[in-house]
């Protein structure tokens, strides 16, 4: 049911783990929908230099978090914000459509920790400005 | 590399078909093809076949061959019973009992019949998925038609009390029917000293062929056909009979009752040791389901911090079947309802996971799974958000 790419991602998972003293830490998901993302960013010079994530759920849930980290690396923050739910999907070599939401998760995972560096820095919080977009396809939501 | 031998520990979902029962199906589809209903030799060599399959079924349930209706499966019989009852004792009430804890081909027939004007209780369970009897008798109503509530629980595995809740039913003379899919050839049962009126069985989950099942309905119970067509089945099930199946099920079933304890001690020790050796190494680790009344193969367990699915994928990456509670393998977003039914926290529910074992496995695969299971687990604590906010507290196991 799952890709090559997403099969490769959830058994040698890139980037687990916690990074001392982040620039940016961003938690999203919920334990009573089954899925948690903890996405850990350190910043220099306004570019990523390192992301981690520490991820409670299912195979999708743990590729999402492993792809978006890698896919932000390296990345001026701009351009990190920019990262899509469907681009992670893609990179994977797409999701199931009941998984979908795994990838929007890490899309919201990045954007947490993104901001959560900006007010610390006292900066304005960018406003999520495709909300309404993301490819959920035949996404289902958790109501908890 | 030597090639990985496949681990099956879901003998629930379903279970491989014994090759004895393999040997009397191929005749039935090569040379005694012939359909049942017609005149000539073969046909009567078929008609011959069912009715030798109706008397090893009644057999194995203390029923006599005429109360034996071959359908397609475990859903068929379901689906049968209750709308079947339902709808020929409309004039007498609208109230149907159940449970909360049924496979869905009980409750969602259920609630196909609510929606046409029938009311339904689900009975709550408690912290084992017991349902008690007081409860059942407090449920019945000068409306009650009709009770269902399964005889073994799919998912955790706990057998209910159902001589007492049919001595309930019987003392209303309320119809009662169980789904005993799971409990055959794993309980002894006996239709008339357990005050069943009906009750649905499906011959791939004791080495039988999928596709076939049947429906004990009791002598004189009021009941509605569900296929309409042809007078097969003593016109009350229609349609061209599954020959080798059904003569697959008779030697499936004959075989699965004949020694139901034998049996049962085999698979329970494998069972135990299994059960042992998990709680006793993973940490944070709890039992679903009740320690003594549950079927001899099943081990429901949750893991606290991790996702089911998560498991199963490294656990099948290890050559190991095994199934899960949690919602991410269902297409749903809610956990198993059964695990829910008998309170366990949804964040909990979807860190289950179930192995069931049956005549597939050996003390080895116990010792494979012992040797694999901890280190899945770990893995993905490891790697949980949840984990270190527990501060990777060894707590205790419930």
């Amino acid at each position: 049911m799952y890709s090559d790419t997403v099969m490769d991602h959830f058994k040698n998972p890139r980037n687990v783990g916690e990074i001392e003293n982040p620039d940016g830490v961003g938690e999203v998901g919920n334990p009573v929908c089954g899925d948690i993302m903890k996405i850990f960013l350190k910043i220099e010079n306004n570019v990523v230099v390192d992301a981690k994530f520490k991820t409670f759920g299912c195979g999708a849930a743990i590729a999402s978090s492993s792809m978006a980290t890698e896919l932000v690396r390296g990345k001026t923050l701009e351009e990190a914000w920019e990262l899509s739910n469907k681009a992670v999907a893609e990179a994977l070599d797409g999701l199931p459509p009941v998984k979908m939401h795994c990838s929007v998760l890490a899309e919201e995972g990045i954007h947490k920790a993104i901001n959560d560096y900006r007010v610390k820095k006292g900066l304005e919080a960018w406003v999520e400005k495709n909300s309404h977009s993301h490819d959920h396809s035949e996404d289902l939501t958790c109501n908890h | 590399m030597e090639a990985q031998r496949t681990i099956y520990m879901d003998h629930s979902a379903t279970t491989f078909v014994k090759p004895e029962v393999v040997d009397v199906m191929i005749p039935y589809f090569t040379k005694h093809f012939g359909n049942p209903s017609s005149l000539y030799g073969i046909a009567r060599d078929s008609k011959k076949a069912i009715d030798v399959a109706r008397v090893q079924t009644a057999k194995a349930l203390g029923a006599d061959p005429y109360e034996i209706y071959f359908t397609s499966g475990g859903s068929e019989s379901d689906n049968w019973a209750i709308k079947g009852v339902a709808l020929a004792n409309r004039k007498r009430g609208n109230h149907i009992i159940t449970t909360r804890i049924e496979h869905h081909a009980v409750l969602h027939t259920c609630q196909f019949l609510e929606k046409e004007g029938f009311d339904v209780t689900y009975l709550p369970v408690d912290q084992y998925g017991l349902v008690d009897p007081s409860e059942l008798e407090k449920a019945i109503t000068e409306k009650t038609i009709l009770i269902s509530i399964m005889y073994a629980n799919n998912e955790i595995g706990t057998i209910e009390p159902i001589a007492d809740l049919g001595a309930i039913a019987r003392k209303h003379k309320v119809y009662f029917h169980t789904d005993a899919v799971q409990a055959v050839g794993n309980i002894p049962i006996d239709v008339k000293m357990q005050n069943i009126d009906l009750l649905s069985l499906s011959a791939h989950k004791f080495y039988g062929p999928k596709g076939v099942g049947a429906l004990y309905i009791k002598k004189g119970v009021r009941i509605e056909n569900l296929i309409h067509g042809g007078g097969q089945e003593r016109r009350r099930r229609a349609g061209t009979e599954n020959i080798a199946g059904i003569v697959g099920l008779g030697k499936a079933i004959e075989m699965a009752t004949a020694d139901i304890p034998g049996h049962n001690a085999k698979i329970r020790s494998m069972r135990d040791r299994l059960i042992k050796g998990v709680l006793d190494t993973i940490p944070n680790t709890r039992l679903n389901g009740h320690k003594e009344k549950r079927l001899p193969g099943n081990f429901n367990v949750s893991f606290e911090f991790i996702e089911g699915e998560s498991m199963l994928l490294w656990l099948d990456d290890a050559g190991i079947c095994a199934s899960t509670g949690s919602a991410c393998t269902s297409g749903s977003l809610e956990p198993s309802h059964v695990l829910l039914a008998t309170g366990l926290p949804v964040e909990i529910s979807h860190g289950s996971l179930r192995l069931t074992l049956g005549d597939a496995n050996t003390d080895k695969d116990v010792d494979r799974v012992l040797d694999v299971l901890p280190k899945v687990v770990k893995k993905l604590r490891d790697m949980s958000p949840l984990y270190y906010k527990s501060g990777k507290e060894g707590g205790s196991n419930v």
